[in-house]
């Protein structure tokens, strides 16, 4: 147990490190730099801002440099936002990203199960159609076309929800379903499938031939043999919830860290960017890690390995 | 040969993959044949008919410049096409290169080569496709490269566990001991069984960069040239619209369900040939 999950974590640090030296090499080889402006600035102020920054030092000690920071926990100088800390504005913006990424698990979650479960229950039956057809549209309709759809629809049509806001219930709604939708379709699918399967088991029979509820033998037994193939793709899921949250921020105008990330490409404001970035693998590799410390409390036999 | 005749043959089964096909076919032949299509030039501009609804001489309407909206459809659908297919190709021969070897050597030589693909698989995809987007440039040819360097992972990871499962064939086994040489038993022996596995990872690949793409064309971080010749992208169109989204839902409109409809298509394809291809996942 103990070193399967030290595995996992050395693997989690070298995902880590990957995304650090890469994210610093391709800063450093993308053509045009931070200050190139509309008006060209003397080059005496360039030395100045460049000496500032640490720009004028060969790469390799700007690199040790950047990585002896991250390890105090300081991402560095924003370019653009003068007065602001890369780390002030991912604890300023984190909490909302990471609010939305929440709730739109619990929505896929709260989604998916019962469906999933009606579904291959009444195989065959409209439910189970109506889930297969929901699937295939969740997984192709894109985040910025179903937010936009819902926007138009709900707030500038039907007038329920405010869009572009962040203050209250009302206003967090519309972000979470678009951000949840495609999770909740795929999940419910997976659900569906490997439910299928164990249904068709031996020892579901042997449960309902005991006399056991229908239930007892669904939610019990049934279930928790598809746990793990769920639990599988919570990985991949957090990833998708992670990318797919930045363009839902940017959709709906929310405060979180995405839509910074977005202006920080814009104006080549690297160390955000390198901030930002980071900060998503930290929360990707803790996620993973999560998944895998749930995986051995639902399957006893992979703490053995 | 005979293969191809099964294939078409499972598909002629699945209204639903055929239906996409079909689709598919239709969008590719409107993408291409374009100029013949459509009277107007995707940047003519008509300052007399800005931003009109769909009629008779514009079936979508006009953009805020007065361009037919149909015209620009038609020519955006050579960016998705292009970037779709060909991403999904060059990512089928990274990827499956690298799993073949990787599985045939076996060994440490797979052990070191399969820990990068899991580095790989652990990295923020599409955060690291902006940023590769940065270096290659933000065209057609810089957005194909930097998906297929994300992409290639996936086509490693299924030929990899493939090859693994081949090499233990008996036949394998026989071809090694007649003495046939490595490449021999790869391409002859191995990669026809690899096959299937990959074609379905390719079709479901094509919907995974069109949406990409586009998603980036529309928060601005896509393919950035709104006037070209050649065709805009659909994400660019849907920006667009979003834009004038309150007053004229048409311009978003269209673009989004040409964007819809293609992933849609190649989705019902996909799910038609796994279960032509692979009869275990139904």
């Amino acid at each position: 147990m103990a070193r399967f999950l030290l595995r996992r974590l050395l693997h989690g640090l070298a995902v880590l490190w990957v995304v650090v030296t890469l994210t610093f090499i391709l800063m450093h080889v993308t053509p045009g730099g931070p200050f190139d402006r509309e008006r060209r600035l003397p080059p005496e102020v360039l030395a100045n801002i460049a000496a500032k920054y640490h720009l004028d030092e060969p790469l390799l000690k700007q690199y040790a440099r950047y990585l002896q920071a991250i390890l105090r926990g300081d991402l560095g100088p924003s370019y653009k936002y003068i007065d602001r800390n890369v780390s002030d504005i991912v604890i300023d913006t984190l909490p909302v990203s990471a609010l939305l990424g929440i709730l739109a698990l619990l929505f896929a979650l709260a989604f998916s199960f019962p469906v999933g479960i009606g579904a291959a229950y009444y195989h065959n039956s409209w439910i189970d159609r109506w889930c297969l057809l929901f699937a295939t549209l969740g997984i192709s309709l894109p985040h910025f076309i179903l937010g936009a759809l819902l926007i138009w629809l709900f707030s500038l049509q039907l007038g329920w929800f405010q869009a572009g806001r962040w203050e209250n219930l009302a206003s967090v709604v519309l972000p979470t379903i678009t951000l949840g939708a495609a999770p909740a379709a795929y999940l419910s699918y997976l659900l569906r499938s490997t439910l299928l399967e164990t249904l068709g088991e031996d020892f579901i029979r042997t449960a309902r031939a005991k006399g056991l509820k229908e239930i007892a033998v669904l939610l019990k037994h049934a279930l928790n043999n598809s746990l793990i193939p769920t639990l599988t793709v919570l990985g991949p899921l957090a990833a998708a919830l992670i990318t797919g949250s930045f363009v839902v921020e940017y959709i709906f105008a929310l405060p979180g860290m995405g839509r910074f990330f977005i202006t920080a490409v814009t104006d080549r404001d690297y160390p955000l960017i390198m901030g930002v970035t980071l900060v998503y693998t930290v929360l990707l590799v803790c996620a993973n890690l999560a998944v895998d410390l749930l995986y051995s409390f639902v399957d006893p036999r992979i703490k053995s390995r | 040969m005979k293969n191809t005749g099964i294939l078409w043959k499972g598909l002629c089964r699945k209204p639903a993959a055929l239906r996409g096909l079909a689709f598919i076919l239709v969008i590719c032949l409107g993408g291409f044949l374009a100029p013949l299509i459509s009277p107007y030039s995707p940047g003519g501009l008509d300052e007399q008919r800005i931003l009109e609804g769909p009629g008779w001489s514009h079936w979508m309407g006009t953009d805020g410049l007065g361009r037919d909206l149909f015209t620009r459809i038609l020519y955006g659908a050579r960016v998705s096409i292009t970037v779709g297919i060909g991403t999904a190709l060059a990512a089928l021969l990274i990827g499956t290169l690298y799993g073949l070897i990787s599985g045939y050597v076996g060994g440490t030589f797979d052990n070191l080569l399969m820990r990068i693909v899991d580095v790989c698989y652990g990295l923020p995809d599409l955060l690291i496709f902006i940023l590769l987007s940065l270096v290659f440039g933000r065209n057609i040819a810089g957005i194909l490269v930097a998906l297929a360097l994300v992409t290639w992972v996936r086509f490693a990871r299924i030929a990899r566990g493939q090859v693994l499962q081949a090499k233990e064939f008996i036949y394998v086994e026989g071809a090694r001991a007649i003495g046939a040489s490595h490449a021999r038993i790869i391409a002859r022996h191995i990669l026809p069984n690899i096959l299937a596995p990959i074609l379905v990872t390719l079709t479901f690949s094509i919907p995974a960069a069109i949406l990409a793409e586009s998603t980036l064309s529309f928060i601005g971080l896509g393919i950035n040239d709104p006037y070209s010749e050649w065709g805009t992208s659909w994400g660019t169109l849907a920006q667009d619209g979003w834009r004038a989204m309150r007053s004229y839902p048409h311009i978003i409109f269209f673009p989004a369900a040409a964007i819809f409809l293609t992933i849609l298509a190649f989705n019902f394809l996909g799910n038609g040939l796994r279960d032509i291809l692979d009869p275990k996942t139904r």
